[in-house]
């Protein structure tokens, strides 16, 4: 049995907007395991993006509950959660992923020296997981001398190389061709699974789908649907739900 | 600690990688730290110019006519008066000082001078670096400011002469240079010293001052037993020397006219100098870190404090800035060696080291609002949410 990485428990997200009471997200519960991957899908506005900042701990919950590897989110303080972000989570974002003026090796090697963790073997294993996602040539070069899909897999190693519990992924392939995008959500997947980490993708590209264990749909901050079988994915994938 | 490791590591990195654009902000620094440090040294050798005499003067208390307003110029003490201050309790030595001012004839051209007197071993005479102090009486002999020598050319030893109005003529004096003493310019101009009798001869003076040929000494530098006395002393010469005002060296030298007008002016430019750069620096941050929202987003997403990513940009400033007067300051000593000694420019006084020590400061003053707005940046700018 696997064990339970991120837990939410009856989250609501409530924004005011012009007076009006907005339910980003609603009553929302589920559960992720390690070495799970995790979609979340849904048309934009339906609450993927707020979810996603919640369960990053950037954004506090109005009510309900998430655990990360065990700790509770709203039981932190502000310095807890800064800590938190830095070893139990891994981040990928939809855009501006990188430090423009670091390397793709020092960009990786960022989460390890911001973890006190940076040493020689850690280095090594930076430049063998940036040699793993096909960058051996490119560990000396900065983003701007990089491609969309070079500069997403860096994000994909940045994101997993401090072992935190869960990954959380922004629509990682929004700026990527189809080719392109199919080859970051695949090794993104393989690694996720390799390292038995919890991985949650926020997309709105149904595609991508098809190398996820379990997708999530939301609309209007609900979670309306959850599809579990090889079949259920493929056919969503497929854009047959 | 680690974080200020970080955010040091952070700063470093992006100032080499965008070494181009820092270097442009730092050379703007470095043309202000040239303004503020040249307006700093001639500030300094205007000042210079004009109190170096008054601000060397081996005394505490200068004794002026009574409502003279501590003017040097416009006070004309009785002969008497220097006996009657030495009398006094408390004072260990009296010196009168006469000034006036006057041409030399040099091969190199005329040069204005000021014409001062003094009795040898009082307070008032200068120490003399070079020759020997001139004889009392009218010897028709003279010690020099280095100055003067350095202008006109005119050795120790040598003879020099004065072209100086009498009634409604010019007439001209031969004095022999037979000391050389070093900085003492007073009223703008390098300084001669000579005996009282000497003086009184050759100063410029008016058809009716030619009626009298006694020296009445503009003023009186008095030294005193016990220096730490000094408001003491002021009210006791008050008490006991009639038709006198007293004033310390301070006040007297801010009572030179212009004084404190032209030193008011060059620290305004200073400052309004150094606001500029403030500005500069400000503006420049400002923009950077504007562009920098997102990229500051992802820095505190993933897990950078609020104190990485401040100290970060305020380490940034500082090297910036560092630089930028290294910059600057390397270019003003460079540009100084180039000056002629004529120009008023003074760069080892503690207002260069005050200007530095302010081009230093303005980079983190200017940068504080940026720093301030980085610090303020939600990690949720790194994902879509605002």
């Amino acid at each position: 049995m696997k064990e339970v990485v991120l837990e939410v428990r009856d989250l609501v997200k409530t924004f005011i907007l012009d007076g009006a009471v907005l339910n980003a997200v609603d009553h929302v519960s589920f559960q992720v395991h390690s070495g799970e991957f995790v979609a979340l899908v849904g048309p934009s506005g339906s609450g993927k993006t707020t979810l996603l900042s919640i369960l990053a701990a950037l954004l506090t919950q109005s009510s309900g509950e998430v655990f990360i590897d065990g700790q509770q989110l709203s039981a932190m303080s502000e310095s807890e959660r800064v800590k938190l972000r830095r070893s139990r989570i891994g981040f990928t974002f939809q855009s501006n992923n990188l430090i423009p003026y670091l390397t793709a090796q020092e960009n990786v090697e960022f989460m390890l020296r911001l973890n006190g963790t940076l040493g020689k073997v850690n280095r090594l294993r930076a430049e063998e997981l940036l040699a793993r996602l096909g960058l051996e040539d490119r560990l000396h070069s900065l983003p701007a001398q990089m491609s969309g899909g070079q500069q997403q897999r860096v994000a994909i190693a940045r994101a997993l190389i401090h072992n935190p519990a869960v990954v959380l992924a922004d629509e990682p392939t929004a700026s990527l061709d189809t080719e392109r995008a199919f080859q970051v959500v695949q090794t993104f997947a393989a690694l996720i699974h390799e390292n038995q980490r919890a991985g949650i993708m926020v997309t709105h590209d149904l595609r991508m789908c098809k190398y996820v264990d379990r997708v999530l749909q939301m609309r209007d901050g609900k979670l309306v649907n959850e599809y579990k079988t090889h079949a259920e994915i493929e056919a969503l994938a497929k854009g047959e739900h | 600690m680690r974080a200020l490791s970080i955010a040091t590591y952070l700063a470093l990195k992006e100032v080499w990688r965008g070494r181009g654009r820092f270097l442009l902000v730092s050379l703007v620094i470095a043309l202000i730290t040239l303004l503020v440090l040249f307006i700093a040294a001639l500030g300094e050798g205007l000042a210079n110019g004009n109190r170096q005499y008054v601000a060397n003067l081996n005394a505490q208390l200068i004794v002026f006519l009574q409502k003279s307003d501590t003017n040097i110029s416009s006070s004309q003490l009785q002969v008497d008066t220097v006996r009657q201050v030495r009398r006094v309790d408390g004072v260990a030595a009296a010196g009168p000082i006469y000034a006036s001012s006057t041409e030399i004839e040099a091969n190199k051209g005329p040069l204005k001078v000021s014409l001062l007197a003094a009795e040898p071993g009082e307070p008032g005479m200068p120490p003399v670096i070079s020759g020997r102090v001139f004889h009392t009486g009218d010897s028709s002999e003279v010690v020099m400011d280095a100055n003067v020598a350095l202008q006109t050319g005119i050795q120790v030893g040598a003879e020099m002469t004065i072209r100086s109005t009498q009634g409604g003529s010019d007439e001209f004096f031969y004095l022999r240079v037979v000391g050389l003493t070093s900085d003492q310019s007073y009223f703008f101009q390098p300084t001669i010293f000579t005996s009282a009798a000497t003086w009184e001869k050759v100063r410029p003076q008016s058809a009716a001052d030619l009626k009298d040929d006694t020296p009445y000494p503009n003023i009186i530098a008095v030294q005193l037993s016990d220096p730490s006395q000094i408001h003491s002393m002021e009210t006791q010469l008050l008490a006991k020397v009639p038709n006198i005002e007293v004033a310390d060296i301070p006040t007297t030298i801010n009572a030179i006219p212009g004084y404190s007008a032209q030193q008011g002016t060059v620290q305004t430019q200073g400052v309004f100098t150094l606001l500029i750069g403030v500005l500069v620096i400000g503006g420049f941050f400002q923009i950077q870190i504007l562009q920098k929202v997102p990229q500051i987003g992802v820095l505190k997403a993933i897990g950078s404090s609020n104190g990485t990513v401040g100290a970060s940009a305020v380490i940034q400033i500082i090297i910036v800035t560092a630089i930028g007067v290294g910059i600057g300051g390397g270019l003003t000593y460079l540009f100084s060696l180039g000056f002629p000694p004529t120009i008023p420019l003074v760069f080892n006084g503690m207002s260069s080291l005050f200007a530095v020590v302010a081009l230093l400061l303005i980079g983190p003053i200017g940068g504080l609002v940026s720093v301030i707005y980085a610090v303020r940046i939600e990690p949720l700018k790194a994902l879509r949410l605002q």
